[in-house]
């Protein structure tokens, strides 16, 4: 009875608002006013969801990476360590303001953006529609910025315990502009050489910054590692984590942060945001399972350090691969991702003797190499059909849809993305290196850089803090 | 009347048992201290990202009591019965002469002052 009643009561409604008191030209006017307000209802749910992972991605490097990193040194180097990533929070924004954005994502050539939204110029509430249709492009610019901040972050796992800060930051700006910059700008600039969506020359696929975040700043954290040498002690001295309960924490924050990170690159709040979630999320799982098991065997114990770094490095994997493989292909990645860089990490660093402090790149630089080129293999058009032949039918991505030639473009992005971290990381450590000199003094080193570079200690020793 | 010290090392997870027995018999003061030492125990190893650590230098507490000299033997008897496992690792006990005892807030000496 009570259907029933509800259906009349439509009608009546329905009845109203249409025959009755309607004309055809009012009709009209209607239904356009009903697009717009459909229209604005989707562009204020894609730009919720986006605003929630900028604050999400924002997440990832404070407290997340500053805990992760942080726990990994020894206490003495613990604030330095968490101040060179909330560093990153502060220089890199102004920097995104005054031109990072324009070089990132200016229509300029195939490999830098121009300078028209230099000072942010132009960049407000109307959406830029090459990139995000549904959402302000302001929306869109602090999201970027959020992948800016974290990327150089990430190196400094490398040089941890040992660069000074002013150094250390000077080395950022420039880093951020002469090599990230071109690298985010030929992945997703419009016109960048490597844009599978915008018509690049060799269109690779990268969902969320497998090559433009994890292998460019991996690879030059090792460039950072090998340029500035071993820290004092290393390996003979022991430099055992200062608290794996800080790492854990951190590594925990990633992962929920890494959601925004991966499933707001669908830059909308519709079903590829929630396939990259998904992929995401049964990534890191497998990667978490398949370091731990390498360990066990190994070491005869998992570890709590262990599981943590095997899903951070499953969800390195599975960021350039988010947005275009099942959850099954996303597992399978994973699984490689947490043995591949737990060898990196146990074996080749020991085996080749450098120290890369934090393994920034034994798991940024290694996991972000392994899953741009799994993606080449795995990508398949039903998750996501962003490539397509002349007539705009969409056409195969991965190898296992038969379209080998996507590995090999996989392969010269990732070429071209370690290419552009050492040349790059290695001109600018020598310029800065003439101008402020890299490393602290070998005392300040032995005090340890929070006392000698910030005056101040992470851990209250004075009798007097009781 | 004599004063003799009592600094014992014993296993971490010993100290509450320890402790209840100490103020049974009628030690009414100690003090606490976490030291880390090793003597006949082996160390373990500890795995960091695939790198070995050994650790030699064990967790341990150690108490300080100063007793008149007529507790100490009911004093090391509750500390012995009540921190051992048989095991290796259990800790020792070391007994030294104290020659004076003063109480900062009167001034107290010697016994009277514990």
């Amino acid at each position: 009875m009570k259907v029933w009643s509800v259906l009349v009561l439509l009608l009546v409604l329905l009845g109203t608002q249409i025959g009755w008191t309607q004309t055809g030209g009012d009709a009209a006017d209607r239904i356009a006013k009903l697009e717009q307000q459909v229209t604005d209802a989707r562009g204020a749910a894609d730009n919720a969801w986006m605003l929630v992972s900028s604050a999400l991605v924002l997440m990832m490097t404070g407290p997340g990476l500053a805990l992760f990193y942080g726990g990994l040194v020894r206490k003495k180097n613990v604030l330095s360590t968490m101040l060179q990533s909330f560093a990153m929070m502060a220089i890199i924004t102004i920097l995104w303001g005054v031109i990072g954005y324009s070089l990132c994502f200016g229509s300029g050539t195939s490999f830098i953006g121009g300078l028209e939204y230099t000072f942010l110029r132009g960049v407000g509430a109307a959406p830029n529609a090459v990139y995000a249709a549904t959402i302000p492009q302001q929306t869109f610019m602090v999201y970027q910025l959020m992948f800016a901040i974290i990327t150089p972050a990430l190196i400094t796992g490398a040089f941890a315990e040992r660069m000074k800060f002013s150094a250390m930051a000077v080395f950022m700006v420039l880093w951020s502009l002469i090599v990230y910059a071109p690298m985010a700008h030929m992945v997703w600039g419009k016109g960048g050489l490597l844009n599978a969506a915008l018509g690049g020359r060799i269109p690779t696929l990268d969902f969320a910054g497998g090559t433009v975040v994890h292998v460019t700043s991996g690879v030059s954290a090792l460039v950072c590692a090998l340029y500035l040498g071993k820290r004092i002690g290393y390996p003979h001295e022991p430099t055992p984590p200062h608290s794996v309960v800080l790492s854990f924490i951190g590594a925990c924050l990633l992962w929920v942060g890494w959601f925004g990170f991966n499933a707001g690159s669908a830059l909308s709040a519709g079903s590829l945001a929630t396939s990259a979630f998904v992929a995401t999320h049964f990534g890191a799982a497998a990667a978490t399972l398949s370091w731990s098991a390498a360990e066990w065997i190994r070491n005869g114990k998992p570890s709590a350090l262990g599981a943590v770094s095997g899903a951070v490095a499953g969800l390195v994997a599975i960021t350039p691969a988010a947005g275009f493989v099942t959850p099954m292909a996303a597992i399978v990645i994973g699984l490689v991702a947490g043995v591949f860089c737990y060898f990196m990490v146990a074996k080749v660093k020991a085996k080749f003797n450098y120290d890369d402090s934090l393994d920034a790149f034994g798991v940024h630089g290694a996991g972000g190499t392994i899953g741009a080129l799994l993606t080449g293999v795995f990508a398949v058009s039903a998750v996501n059909p962003i490539l397509h032949d002349a007539s705009g039918n969409s056409i195969a991505l991965g190898l296992i849809e038969g379209n080998a030639r996507q590995l090999l473009n996989q392969a010269i992005g990732v070429v071209i993305a370690w290419v552009l971290a050492i040349v790059g990381t290695l001109a600018i450590l020598k310029l800065v290196d003439a101008i402020i000199g890299l490393r602290v003094p070998a005392e300040h080193e032995i005090q340890g850089l929070d006392l000698a570079q910030h005056g101040e200690e992470g851990y209250a020793w004075d009798a007097s803090a009781v | 009347m004599q004063m003799t010290k009592i600094e014992a090392v014993i296993q971490p997870s010993k100290l509450e048992s320890v402790k209840e027995a100490l103020i049974e018999v009628g030690v009414d003061g100690m003090t606490v201290l976490e030291v880390r030492g090793h003597g006949r125990q082996k160390g373990h190893t500890e795995f960091y990202r695939g790198r070995e650590y050994t650790v030699d230098l064990l967790p341990k507490i150690k108490l300080e009591i100063v007793l008149p000299d007529e507790l100490v033997e009911k004093a090391v008897q509750a500390i012995v019965t009540n921190a051992r496992t048989g095991k290796i690792g259990d800790g020792k006990i070391f007994l030294t002469r104290i020659d004076e005892a003063i109480r900062i807030r009167n001034d107290e000496r010697g016994a009277a002052a514990l």
